[in-house]
């Protein structure tokens, strides 16, 4: 089922960028254009097959670690994208930790505080950070923190071969851009998933037995509460690559995303359909684990 | 039949009303024009003569946000507009009648649901360049399935209720039965929809507008402003804080309003 959706995926992202109307030999050749020249390309290219056919041509290669040539570049796709992928995968996992690490307990923390003024304030700032755009965000945290209390060069990207402490203190800041809104969004999911469990029979049996309301949440309520809110974090791996695209522009940051921005508005097609396709693939595969977990953590799920 | 007294319905109506109005108001008149230019002031601080400054031109930048809200705000309302259309006919029919074929889109669906828009969007633009128009199209066709499964999962379930068995047993006509009966229904549930359309719209739009991939100069709009602003961040930051507060507003309100319909005060 899962390569089934792979291969579907590919198929149709091979389609989408077929599609593309526009010859690829024009641009290639330029101002050397001329009739001959441009069919000789074609044939040298394979241009001239059915699609199908080069469409499992590229899939075999793709496969075998080689998805084709840069038209811009004029090199394979593959050192195009040397040391992008590990940039990015970085980036995203980072904002994925922060993601997590700060969601679970600000969402706990605001259920435990319900009634007191933090409680109060915390879910109007949450309602408010929801509605950032990640990029904006990233512009406002340049400003400040690169600008004027100089933590970091924006713009000045440290390489890992340069420093890996330098460079995963410059990353720190896009995946701040990347989390926040993020966070906003699952301490919002999570309030409201505990808020609906404190409403079952057990959480009326356990007040019963005289425990507390922290200890009715912490050992009762919260487990419960976590189930949508663990599927929705393994899904959410996907939005927080697609953030990094855009936030990537922001700080300048040599990762796929920007590769991929470029190579769409430089029409550097073989190169923009490989990152189509690799974060596609991240996107199935994580949904794929997702049910998993979910199934692995609650056995109800897998019943009905 | 629609109810809505709640906070988040206030407060969002509140943001939304005064986003709208300052579109309209800007629509016949701002305070300067958008693109006059004034070598004299150029990023001038936020004072009397500009509320909110001046940009690298001197170009007054309340008007120009005015005009990139109201810019934003169109591209938005055009593409959840094709949406909703397309979303309606097609999970209006499929849940109706049912069948192999709604099984099949619904099956479509859900795979492309677990795409992230912003990734189909940048495939989209590739296919069909970018502009204003393009961003208008690729938006709107990324709607479809979100607001057809909404309609699709409303109208089956009103469907086996008891008002719409009863008006098909005194013989109305099936698209009488959808859209003049079902519709009204579900109104709650598709007004919130709309209202997350919008604000994923207001985001879509500035973010490809921002990647230089959405909206072209000379069209005017939020995303570019803040791509432009950013390069004079340190000399005149209230222009990436102006436009970005734009943004925020539109999302805001739609976001509190979309809550407002589908939370608690649902009718």
């Amino acid at each position: 089922m899962l390569l089934v959706t792979l291969l579907l995926v590919s198929l149709i992202a091979y389609l989408a960028f077929e599609i593309i109307p526009g010859d690829p030999t024009t641009m290639l050749l330029g101002s050397d254009y001329s009739e001959e020249r441009a069919e000789a390309l074609r044939e040298s290219m394979g241009l001239n097959r059915s699609v199908l056919v080069r469409y499992l041509d590229w899939l075999g290669s793709f496969l075998h670690g080689d998805p084709g040539t840069s038209y811009s570049y004029a090199m394979p796709v593959r050192e195009v994208l040397r040391g992008k992928l590990a940039v990015t995968a970085v980036l995203s996992l980072m904002s994925w930790v922060l993601v997590i690490g700060v969601s679970l307990p600000f969402g706990i923390a605001l259920v435990r505080y319900q009634n007191k003024p933090f409680g109060k304030l915390g879910v109007s700032v949450n309602q408010v950070f929801m509605a950032f755009p990640p990029f904006f965000l990233g512009i406002m945290l340049t400003y400040i923190f690169g600008l004027l209390l100089r933590l970091f060069t924006p713009g000045r990207f440290i390489p890992f071969s340069e420093s890996v402490p330098g460079c995963l203190a410059y990353l720190f800041f896009p995946a701040l851009a990347i989390s926040i809104p993020k966070i906003a969004k699952t301490v919002k999911l999570l309030r409201a998933s505990i808020l609906s469990e404190m409403k079952r029979d057990y959480v009326l049996t356990a007040y019963s037995h005289g425990s507390s309301r922290w200890m009715v949440l912490k050992n009762h309520v919260v487990r419960n509460a976590l189930l949508p809110v663990v599927t929705y974090l393994a899904m959410s791996l996907a939005d927080i690559v697609a953030s990094s695209i855009i936030v990537e522009q922001v700080f300048v940051v040599p990762g796929l995303g920007r590769l991929l921005v470029a190579s769409i508005s430089n029409r550097d097609y073989p190169v923009a359909l490989c990152i189509v396709v690799m974060i596609a693939s991240v996107v199935v595969i994580m949904n794929y684990l997702a049910d998993i977990l979910t199934q692995a953590i609650d056995p109800r799920v897998r019943l009905s | 039949m629609l109810q809505v007294k709640n906070k988040s319905f206030r407060i969002g109506a509140a943001i939304t009303l005064f986003m709208l109005l300052l579109i309209l108001v800007g629509t016949f008149w701002t305070p300067y024009d958008p693109n006059a230019m004034s070598a004299a002031e150029k990023m001038a601080a936020p004072g009397l003569r500009h509320p909110l400054g001046t940009d690298n031109f001197g170009r007054d930048i309340l008007s120009r946000v005015v005009e990139g809200t109201r810019a934003t705000f169109l591209v938005a309302l055009c593409s959840v507009a094709i949406g909703l259309l397309a979303g309606l006919v097609i999970g209006g029919l499929t849940g109706y009648y049912g069948g192999w074929v709604d099984e099949l889109l619904m099956r479509l669906n859900d795979s492309l649901t677990a795409f992230p828009s912003l990734l189909l969007a940048l495939v989209l633009i590739a296919v069909f360049r970018s502009g204003k128009y393009s961003i208008i199209l690729v938006l709107g066709v990324l709607f479809i399935p979100s607001f057809a499964r909404i309609v699709r999962t409303e109208v089956a379930q009103q469907k086996a209720l008891d008002y719409v068995r009863s008006a098909r047993l005194m013989g109305v006509r099936d698209m009488r039965v959808l859209f003049v009966h079902i519709l009204p229904n579900i109104l709650p549930v598709l007004l919130s929809s709309v209202a997350i359309g919008f604000n994923n719209a207001v985001l879509a739009e500035s973010s490809m507008s921002y990647l230089g991939l959405g909206v072209q100069p000379p069209d005017a709009s939020l995303g570019r402003m803040l791509n432009e602003a950013q390069a004079y961040l340190l000399r005149a930051p209230w222009y990436a804080l102006s436009a970005g507060l734009a943004v925020i507003l539109l999302v805001l309100g739609f976001g509190l309003l979309s809550e407002g319909f589908g939370g608690e005060g649902r009718a």
